[in-house]
């Protein structure tokens, strides 16, 4: 592992839209779901991406693991462009890069058992292995996300939803990965359950040197996770920037709006804050705004936001941000940062 | 000053098949005027059915006892009809996903409309007007034009908004909000929760927050009823159970909510499972997963007992509970 290269994973002007509506009489509109991505994911970190519904969180996560083909752009794993790879290469790579899912249950065929839920990447990426050795490792992966080894033949509606979570999280992680993408994997658990599972997720990242994308729209919980954070606006990038850094001092006015509209379970320091609640939703992306595209909402905005899309231009080592004015702006300390 | 709602010994039960499950046991609060109640819970803590029991919302196989007290009118005491005139005029409640909760087929200004005419007996023309006003007091725009859509056309955050203005129009006394925020984005989150905090200057609306949300509640309620497997266990001030919560579940639940503004290498959370209704633990509910249990949380449930000033808990152990003494 020590060989392993800084960048795990590099994402290259990545560019992915749908073809929604057409009819006979009709003509299909784009809806452009991701635009000019680029970024890089490094051996061992956490890097949670972020945004409102719709801003492509969930399709970026796929199109890194081909599970949606992107219209352009490279994914590329260790060097090689997995867009290009042929079908079975790509499957066989698949032992690398997994993903466990927002809703534990749907995520989970209701007949089968939980070992054979859990061993069955293995039939597939691991066809030599006995049917007794199968088993054995679903065993062993279940002891370590905290499943009791009795459970191995039970199915999944006996399970609450933190269980299935578990279960999902075994079963990602039986192929022995490098990376897995975690689409909102704690959103649909009570709270107590959600950080157990989140404290989970921790020790097996440690345990087994995993890379984790750690996509949610909960702020509070990507920043107690994520060593980097991505933020998405409407498809695009606007800010990347190590966790604790972008928190304290965040450079994108989407940015410093969607951390200050996240609630604070301190109830002095909520009612001392002046939350500047971001005005109005986010815009259709079939018909995105001109320019900047957070310009719409943004109060920093000046008419030259509308003509020109910002550049996403690097300001520091691996800090990121696409932003006109960021320079110039000056955004209020946040009163929570001085707690 | 007389509190505007008062539960006495609100108990909700379920018949299955072959058992009965008790899934709200015994709650008494009082709701005072103009305050916000948080009434926080995981799953099946009763949270939901309390209040979906007040409203006469409940499945055939139910059986609520009890009192609530608007006034001098008990809302469980109440033939539908009567219950009818209460609903939606004093009392109005609103759910987590507003899709399923406004009605397809009916334009906004028909759906509204129908409140005032039917609670205010306005003719058709002008509850449309006043639907209008509502609509944009809680900030939609273009509310004129917006009446005039199908619900299948707003945004989530503005059904949301659709269905708040429809809960106020005749000016409640009390609005219940079920998980009002959980299905939105936090920037939408941040304006409703804003809008509740005005909603409560302008018309001095008493507000039940259900959720699990905790810093929700931090930001918007004064009082705080904290409910496990049915049963109130602590209730209190907002800053009470925040920074000296007395029982082993307040502050478990506290310990496990990730924090923005403090980053911990690890989150502290109550181990094991919220139990099922059906096979409550014998004793305290909670002592399964309680690392302050004794041999006294086995064998007897501990009542709900006056614990400081305007507080009450429900939990045996005296001692003082802190950090990492918990799970």
């Amino acid at each position: 592992m020590n060989q392993t290269p800084i960048n795990l994973l590099e994402i290259r002007d990545l560019r992915k839209s749908f073809s929604i509506g057409g009819s006979l009489f009709a003509k299909p509109l784009t809806l452009t779901v991701l635009e000019n991505i680029n970024f890089t994911i490094r051996n061992g970190e956490t890097l949670g991406i972020v945004g409102e519904s719709g801003c492509g969180k969930s399709t970026l996560g796929r199109c890194i693991l081909q599970l949606l083909s992107p219209d352009e752009g490279q994914v590329l794993w260790l060097g090689q462009d997995l867009t290009r790879l042929p079908a079975e290469e790509m499957r066989l790579r698949r032992a690398d890069l997994q993903i466990i899912f927002q809703d534990p249950l749907a995520s989970l065929n209701p007949r089968m058992t939980v070992g054979e839920i859990i061993a069955d990447p293995l039939r597939s990426l691991k066809p030599d292995l006995s049917k007794k050795e199968r088993s054995a490792r679903a065993l062993k992966i279940m002891e370590a996300v905290g499943l009791l080894p009795e459970m191995i033949n039970r199915y999944p509606h006996e399970f609450s939803g933190g269980q299935a979570q578990r279960i999902g999280i075994a079963r990602a992680l039986i192929t022995e990965p490098k990376l897995i993408v975690c689409d909102e994997p704690v959103s649909a658990l009570d709270v107590s359950i959600q950080a157990q599972i989140l404290n989970l997720l921790a020790e097996l990242k440690d345990e087994f040197g995993l890379t984790l994308i750690f996509i949610s729209h909960n702020l509070s919980v990507v920043r107690h996770v994520s060593d980097r954070i991505l933020v998405l606006y409407l498809g695009r990038i606007v800010e990347l920037a190590d966790g604790d850094e972008i928190y304290n001092d965040p450079k994108h006015p989407y940015t410093k709006a969607l951390l200050t509209a996240v609630p604070i379970p301190d109830p002095k320091l909520a009612r001392l804050r002046d939350i500047d609640a971001l005005k109005g939703e986010i815009p259709s992306p079939i018909n995105p705004p001109s320019g900047c595209t957070f310009r719409t909402r943004c109060r920093f905005a000046q008419p030259y936001c509308a003509e020109k899309r910002p550049r996403l231009e690097t300001i520091e080592d691996g800090w990121l941000v696409a932003c006109h004015r960021w320079r110039e702006i000056e955004m209020p300390a946040e009163v929570v940062s001085k707690a | 000053m007389a509190p505007v709602l008062t539960v006495k010994d609100l108990t909700v039960r379920f018949a299955l098949h072959q058992s009965e499950v008790v899934a709200v046991n015994n709650l008494n609060f009082a709701l005072e005027a103009g305050d916000t109640l948080a009434v926080v819970g995981e799953s099946g803590s009763g949270k939901s059915q309390a209040f979906l029991a007040l409203m006469g919302l409940m499945a055939k196989n139910s059986t609520v006892t009890g009192q609530a007290l608007l006034g001098d009118v008990d809302l469980l005491n109440l033939s539908k009809s009567a219950l009818n005139q209460y609903r939606g005029r004093d009392v109005a409640m609103i759910f987590q996903d507003p899709m399923t909760s406004l009605n397809p087929t009916l334009r906004l200004k028909q759906q509204l409309g129908e409140v005032l005419v039917r609670h205010k007996r306005q003719d058709k023309r002008e509850a449309e007007r006043n639907a209008i006003a509502m609509l944009e007091r809680v900030g939609i725009p273009e509310p004129a034009k917006r009446a005039n859509a199908y619900p299948h056309e707003l945004s989530g955050g503005m059904r949301q908004r659709v269905m708040i203005a429809m809960a106020l129009l005749c000016q409640p006394k009390i609005l219940i909000a079920d998980e009002p925020t959980t299905a939105l984005d936090v920037t939408v989150q941040a304006q409703m929760l804003d809008l509740f905090k005005s909603l409560r200057e302008d018309f001095g609306t008493s507000l039940v927050l259900i959720t699990h949300d905790l810093g929700v509640v931090a930001g918007v309620a004064d009082r705080m009823m904290v409910m496990y497997g049915g049963r109130a266990v602590e209730k209190g001030s907002v800053d009470d159970l925040f920074y000296d919560p007395r029982h082993p579940y307040t502050l478990g639940l506290l310990h496990s909510t990730p924090h923005i503004a403090k980053r911990a290498a690890r989150l502290d959370p109550i181990q094991g499972m919220p139990p099922s209704l059906e096979h409550l633990p014998k004793g305290c509910a909670f002592n399964p997963r309680c690392a302050l249990s004794f041999d006294r949380c086995l064998a007897e449930r501990p009542p709900l007992t006056e614990a400081g000033e305007g507080r009450e808990k429900a939990c045996f152990y005296e001692g003082p509970i802190a950090y990492g003494k918990v799970a």
